[in-house]
This record gives C-alpha cells, structure tokens and sequence, in this order.
C-alpha cells in the first residue's frame, strides 16, 4: 500500500533528504571559538578594507557586552557553546559563474537539493553558499543587461561600495540584539542586490544557504536595495545535515524598498533538529513602498525570528506572512514588528503556527504606530494549530497605538485536530502521517495560496515529510 | 470465506462492558440490518470493527474474508476495504471534500502511482450528480457547516468513491428527510452487488423498505438477541423491543 505522499506532485519524498554532508578540505578554516583574531582572519582571507575590519570589531565588544536574552527568549540559548563553534570555513574558490566550475562535492550538495534544476526551471539567478561562502553565484543574461546586480557581500562591498555602505546596517544596527552583533562581527557570505530604478525583475532571485560542516556557524548578510519603481521578488532556502553537536545559523538580513518599490521576500527553511537559529530581518519601506516577508519556519531547535518593516514614507505598506511548524524537540520563536513612521502606512501580519507533540511555537507581535501619525492601519491575525494534547502555543501580541486616528484589528485563535478528526480520516485509508499533513495543509491553505506556485508545492512536500518523521 | 464475521465480541469503554458476546456473519453479496434501541451498542459495534483508539476488544474476532482486522491499525482495516459510514461524522476544517476524497483514493494506490486527476473529477462529479449533490460542495471543507442531511449524503459519497468490500452504515437514515432518503438509498443499492456485502444499522424500520434486508438482527444490552428475515424488522415496528427484552430473559 502506498504511504508515502498524497501530494499530487511528482517529486519524491525522502525524509533524510538533506541529511547528508561531504568531508571537504577547506583551504581556509577560522578555528574554534570567537576572539578578535577570528575577525582578523576573516578580514585577511576576504582582503577587507580597514572600516570593515573596524566595523567587526566593534561589533563583537556589542554582542559580548549584550546579555543573552534568556529573561523573556528560551533558556535553551544558554546551551549555545560559542567556544566550540567554527566562525569561518571555505574552499579559498571565488564563486563560479558555471556548474561545471563548482567543486565536486560542492556541485553534488546542490544537485541534491535540486538548485540547478530550479534555476533552470524557473529562477532569474541564483547564488548557493556552501558553509561561509558562495559556492556557485549567477544571474541570467537578460536580467544582468537591465543593471540587475546580484552578488555575495563580499564582492557586493568591494565592487560596489558606494551604495553599500550606504545602506549597510542602517536598517538593523550592529546592537538591535545579540545576535545582530554576532552577525555584524563575523559575517561572510549572503547575498547583495540592487535593482535600478523601474526594473520589475520577472522571475525570482534564489540564495541557498547550506550548512555542511559540523560544529560550524553561518552568518551570512543579506543587503537588497530596490530603487525607485522596481520590484523584486527574492527567495532562500536553507538546510543543514543533522549532527550530534549545535549548529548556529545567525544571519542579518536588511531590505530597502525606496519610493514605489515592492520586495517580497520568501524563505522556506528546513533546518535539522540540532541548528539554533536566530535571525535578524527588517526591511525600510519609502514612500509609497511594500515590503512582503512570506517566512516558512520549518525544523531547527529553537527559531527566534521576527521580520520587520520600518514604513518610514507616507503609503507605505508592510506585510509579514509567516507559517511555523514546532515538531517534537523543536520551539518556534517567531513573530512580527510593524512599525509605522509615517502617515497612512498600512501593516498586515498574519501568522499561523502548528505544535505537534512536544513541539512549542511562540508568536510575538510588535506593533507601534505613534501619536504623531495619521491614518495607519494594522491587521494582525495569529491562528495556532495544535496536533495532540502535549503541544504548547504562547502568544504576545504587543500592540501600541498611540492616538485616534488610526485603525487596527487583532485576531487569534487556537484550534486543535482533534481525535475524533484522525480517526475519521485514517478510517477512509489515510495514515496518520497523511491524516495530519492533511490537516496541516488544509490549516494553512489560505497562505499558501498567495506563494508563488513552486514555493506552494515545496511547502507542502516539506509538511509532508515533517508529519511522516513525527509519527516515526 | 467471503464474509465479514464477528465472532463472540466483548469490548468495554472506559472500564464499561458494551458488547458482550456478539456473533454476526454478513456474507459477500449480501444485506444485513442490524436494529436495537438507543444505547444498545451498534454504534459501539461500528467503532469496534473499524479500529477506535477509545474501545478496548476484550476477547473475540472480527475477520475480514478470513483475516483478522484486530491487530491492524485503522487505516490498514479501511485500505483492507472495511468502510464505516459514521453516525456522527468529524468536520475537518481546512480540508476540501475533493482534496479529502483524492488523498483517500491515493492512498489506495501502490507506491510511485499517481491518480489520474481527470478521470476522479469525472467520477466525483457524476457520483455527486445521482446522490444530488452540488457541484460546489467539492470546494467545501469535509462536513464542516453541513446539515445532519448533508454529513450522511457525503459519508454515502465517499462511499461510492472508495467502493469498500464491506460497507457499515451507521443510523445513515438519521437526519434525512424522505426524498434525501430515497436518494442516499438508491446510491447503496446501487452499490449491491455479488462481490460487496453492508451492515446496515438503523433505529426505525422506515430505511429497510428502501435498501432491502437479506437479514435483520436484533441488538440488545452488547447481544444479538434474535436474527430473522427481512419480515422481522416490521415485527419490531408494531411491537417495540419490549417483546423481545422478554424473550431474552426467557433465553438466559
Ligand atoms: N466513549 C464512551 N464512553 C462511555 N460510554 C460510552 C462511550 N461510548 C458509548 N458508551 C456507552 O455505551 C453504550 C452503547 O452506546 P452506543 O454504541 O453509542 O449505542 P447505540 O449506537 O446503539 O445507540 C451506551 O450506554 C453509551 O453510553
Ligand atoms: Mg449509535
């Protein structure tokens, strides 16, 4: 009898997918533990200028003045070992703008995640990091000829450092937590682009992010600027293989959409159950902008993550689309901020977050719209779904409007598959994995529908699987 | 061989002893109606067969064309081809009845084969059509917000589309006014056929004068306390189950 997936699409289901590494000699290798000869070294390997080298530094007296945020986050950050963490791996191979160019093992990773299928299918370019740096970095022809840049930020600070340094941590500052700081002092890899004025890119800008090493951190540092009129829609994924030891995944990503811009930015990530990851993502939305986060939380041990907008032009729209889904063993930290700097800007969150087992999802929500301000608008909506009795669903709406000249709606709700509801489905034939995937897939249908096709279908096939790997 | 045979059933819930010793053949091809008063334990009976976590088999048999379903997980009974249309069907929000009804149909399939889209949508709708179902439905999510009406149509539906060996109908007449009965019985009969065989539980005689008995039982306190022929049923109609109660205690 067939188990295996209900899917109506034809891509097959392997649970331990991207469970798998490849023993790789890197050429260079930062050592264990954080110190400023770690930063020196990652300044060196990459021949930085000396601002940068600053930066970094200073960056890491911020995140070791700032105290881990245990006092209202997870206690399990304190598990987090900084000293047996590697800051910096790689090949010593600039990226390559060919297949055929990427090292074998490298080139084998991303054939079995499908990215050079995907690329060819459906995706304006593409830049796949293999631990700290880009392994393979492309963006098509035609896209390049209208001054589309997408590079990692390496070359993006040495090729174009006007304008990024123009931007560069002004949308998340190195101490707007601890782990931005992290990030700030050690990042490597990530993507930098900038759309010119008016370009609507047609197809997806894809990174993909993939862990191979064991007791490694990834820190990359996405910088995306769209200018005026242009759109852009960019999509990451990420997965790591799962090991004993923890794996940090720490990245800062910073969006700015200038006047009449649109970004959406999609991320679809499926950690393995061993990777703390804790990310710091804002996009500055100008006059008139939208900036559009679709965030799919999958795996990991504990997620903390809260995309923001900054609507700091009049008009401006943000969106947060998120889905979590805490499996057994895993906290799903994740939320919103909205916060509105100007008049008649307009917020929308909707989050929907499913518990399965021991599995904890969390949602915090921050919205501010002050005073001074006029004629904003903010919807929030966060459903939780819970699969079994033992789940945990905590929610912390932090809604702060200031002043009568505003609207805004908050919704939530709890619901549970029930029992009675699997018995149903599994008495028509379905397993219980199927039973809950369907549920879950039906849970957040509404969202889904609004991704573009490929990612829909690549949600769906990871809920699959997560629910086949939960009922063993 | 062909049948499904339960064999001196006792099961409780929650430590209460329901069925106590029940013996029942349906053979393939046939009709069997069983009928007791509230709280005799059909339902009981229903959950029992098809694998419900809450109900404990405390000895006895249940085999399907010989095959013992009690060591089997629910889904493997229903893939097996046991079908239990339910008294009181779940609502499962979010879940469209095409989407439901297509998972249900692949998951009958073997590994790597897929449905053909084309040719279910076709059978759907023409199924839909001769139980009188709108086309939208297939859009709505499973039960939820439907009409007691509309749950015992869709549990007939889902019926036709996953053709079972063995049908258990629970109390599918509940709910139904006489057109929709006639409808959902035309739909099992149908369905009748040499090679299926139904279990058919109601509380009134007025469903056994659509969908015809081969045989009526009768369901008394976790027993079957008397089988007969079709005949049977309006015996109980006139004379309640009081008559019988007696001739149980005379029996024991
Ligand atoms: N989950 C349950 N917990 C406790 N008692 C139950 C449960 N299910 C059924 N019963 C009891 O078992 C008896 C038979 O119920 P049921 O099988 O639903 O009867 P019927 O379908 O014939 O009306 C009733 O007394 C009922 O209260
Ligand atoms: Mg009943």
């Amino acid at each position: 009898m067939s188990k295996d997936s209900n899917s109506g699409n034809t891509i097959e289901i392997d649970r331990e997918e991207a469970n798998f590494h490849y023993d790789v000699n890197y050429k260079h290798d930062a050592g264990m533990g954080l110190s400023e000869d770690t930063l020196d070294y990652i300044s060196n390997v990459k021949g930085e200028d000396q601002w940068i080298a600053d930066f970094r530094k200073k960056a890491l007296s911020v995140f070791h003045k700032k105290k881990m945020p245990t006092h209202w986050a997870s206690e399990d950050l304190d598990s987090i070992n900084f000293d047996e963490i590697r800051y910096y791996l790689s090949a010593g191979e600039a990226p390559k703008r060919s297949w055929d160019d990427v090292p074998d093992e490298m080139k084998e990773t991303f054939e079995r995640l499908g990215i050079p299928e995907k690329e060819r299918s459906f995706l304006a370019g593409v830049e796949a990091q293999f631990d700290s740096e880009a392994a393979y970095s492309n963006v098509k022809d035609a896209v390049a000829e209208q001054g589309v840049i997408f590079v990692n930020s390496s070359e993006g600070l040495a090729e174009h450092a006007d304008i990024f340094r123009k931007w560069f941590g002004k949308v998340i500052p190195t101490g707007d937590n601890k782990f931005s700081a992290l990030n700030s002092a050690v990042f490597s890899g990530g993507s930098f682009i900038y759309v010119p004025p008016g370009v609507k890119v047609k197809h997806p800008l894809q990174a993909y992010f993939r862990i191979n090493a064991e007791q490694f951190g990834q820190f990359e540092r996405t910088l995306i600027i769209v200018d005026e009129g242009a759109e852009l829609t960019y999509m990451e994924g990420c997965t790591a293989p799962k090991f004993e030891t923890n794996t940090l995944h720490s990245a800062v990503v910073e969006l700015v959409a200038m006047k009449d811009a649109k970004i959406q930015y999609i991320t679809v990530q499926n950690w393995s159950a061993n990777v703390f990851n804790l990310v710091t993502k804002r996009g500055l939305a100008h006059e008139n902008a939208e900036v559009r986060w679709i965030d799919c939380n999958i795996g990991s041990r504990l997620t903390m993550k809260y995309p923001g907008v900054v609507m700091k032009g009049a008009g401006a729209r943000g969106e947060v689309i998120s889905i979590a889904l805490a499996n057994d063993g895993q906290h799903q930290d994740t939320g919103a901020k909205m916060i509105h700097a100007a008049d008649n800007t307009t917020s929308n969150v909707v989050s929907k977050s499913i518990s399965v087992g021991e599995g904890r999802s969390t949602y915090r929500g921050q919205v501010h719209i002050p005073k001074h301000l006029k004629g904003c608008k903010n919807n929030t909506e966060c459903d939780a779904l819970l699969i079994n009795s033992k789940s945990r669903t905590d929610t912390y709406p932090a809604i702060t409007v200031r002043g009568n000249k505003h609207s805004t709606q908050h919704e939530a709700s709890v619901s549970q598959v029930s029992e009675e509801q699997i018995f149903y489905m599994k008495q028509r034939g379905l397993s219980e994995a199927e039973a809950m995937s369907l549920s879950v897939n039906g849970f957040v249908n509404d969202l889904v529908r609004e991704f573009p096709m490929e990612y829909s279908v690549e949600l769906k096939r990871l809920i699959d699987l997560e629910m086949e790997g939960s009922v063993g | 061989m062909s049948s499904l045979e339960i064999k001196d059933l006792h099961a409780s819930v929650n430590g209460i002893d329901i069925l106590k010793g029940l013996t029942l053949s349906v053979p393939m091809g046939e009709v069997h109606a069983i009928m007791g008063p509230n709280g005799s334990g059909k339902s009981t009976l229903a959950k029992v067969m098809a694998g419900h976590q809450d109900y404990e088999v405390e000895s006895g048999e249940v085999l399907l064309d010989g095959e013992s379903l009690l060591g089997m997980e629910v889904d493997e009974r229903a893939r097996e081809g046991l079908f239990l249309a339910f008294q009181y069907p779940a609502e499962i929000p979010g879940v469209s009845n095409a989407n439901f009804l297509r998972a249900a149909r692949q998951a009958r399939l073997p590994d790597g084969e897929e449905i053909d889209a084309v040719a279910f949508y076709q059978e759907m709708y023409e199924k839909m059509a001769q139980l009188g179902i709108d086309k939208k439905f297939t859009g709505r999510a499973v039960n939820e917000g439907f009409s007691g009406g509309e749950k015992k149509r869709n549990e007939v539906l889902q019926m036709m589309m996953l053709e079972p060996k063995y049908a258990v109908l629970d109390e599918t007449d509940s709910g139904l006014d006489i057109d929709a009965l006639k409808i959902v019985a035309q739909g099992v009969n149908a369905m009748r056929s040499g090679d299926r065989g139904f279990l058919v539980i109601t509380h009134y005689q007025r469903l056994l004068e659509y969908i015809v008995p081969d045989h009526v039982h009768v369901l008394y306190e976790g027993r079957i306390i008397r089988s007969g022929p079709k005949e049977l049923a309006l015996e109980l109609e006139e004379k309640g189950y009081d008559w019988l109660k007696e001739g149980e205690l005379v029996k024991n």
